[in-house]
């Protein structure tokens, strides 16, 4: 599967369009994390936990989106985008969206 | 009352003086790293734009992303507040969000190598308040995202 977010696929040429894909997840921190953010509040720097749950959580967005597309028979998903927004205190959405299509190798031009 | 006096200050002044020296420090080691790193990614072509110029022949493309959360230190949040009470820029929350995206800036053009290639477009950028997540505890942390679409452009192509 070919995940870009640009509209169209370098070296690839799109034949069929199957339509807007999503994926979705609402993830909520985790009590020792928050303590150790708590800390780092003082000192600065970087949350390192809360960046793992954002890969982590992202990562699995992405998955949701790309097991759609599949469904759809599609092998590439174009124009990604990602918006995250804050549902209650303490937990966010993370959701990823693209368009899924059918994309064909355009012969000759991958030597080049 | 001057037992009171006391704990209620004398905790107050060293976060401060924690997050004065501390915080001071992991900025200015944050800075210097960034520094090293953007001279390292020099040669990976990090662009905005939506659509690839037409005689660029490109190969391996694939999603690229960024992203950090960051926190401001103590002494930064305090004075940021006092200077919110009289309106104006705000610096220490520009350097803040200046390292947090030049950090997710970076993590993205690393993957992009690591995927051999050596440019990057429709790079967008997203930021959220983590801190205001929190409860009862607004506090300055922010998640900077950044992705693109990373792509190989052989050298003949590349200088066009």
């Amino acid at each position: 599967m070919i995940v870009v977010n640009t509209e169209t696929i370098p070296g690839y040429e799109i034949v069929a369009l199957k339509g807007l894909v999503q994926g979705n997840t609402i993830r909520a921190k985790h009590l020792g994390r928050d303590m150790a953010a708590g800390l780092k509040n003082l000192l600065g720097g970087e949350l390192r936990g809360y960046t793992e749950l954002l890969i982590e959580a992202r990562r699995q967005a992405l998955e949701r989106m790309l097991a759609q597309a599949e469904q759809l028979e599609a092998n590439a998903v174009v124009n990604v985008r990602f918006t995250t927004s804050a549902v209650t205190q303490g937990a966010a959405e993370l959701y990823a969206y693209g368009t899924a299509v059918v994309a064909h190798e355009i012969a000759g031009k991958a030597e080049a | 009352m001057p037992l009171q006096f006391w704990l209620q200050v004398v905790p107050f002044v060293v976060l401060i003086t924690l997050g004065f020296t501390v915080g001071g420090f992991v900025e200015r080691r944050h800075l210097k790293r960034l520094a090293a790193w953007e001279a390292e990614l020099a040669d990976i072509l990090v662009t905005d734009l939506k659509k690839l110029p037409v005689e660029v022949s490109a190969q391996h493309c694939g999603l690229v992303m960024g992203e950090v959360v960051i926190a401001s230190d103590y002494f930064k949040t305090v004075a940021a507040k006092f200077k919110g009470m009289f309106g104006g820029e705000l610096s220490t929350f520009q350097t803040l969000m200046d390292r947090a995206r030049r950090e997710a800036l970076v993590r993205l053009m690393k993957r992009a190598k690591a995927m051999g290639a050596n440019r990057v477009y429709n790079v967008r950028f997203e930021s959220s308040n983590i801190g205001a997540m929190r409860r009862n505890k607004p506090s300055a942390m922010v998640e900077l995202y950044a992705y693109g679409t990373a792509v190989h452009v052989p050298e003949q192509d590349a200088s066009e």
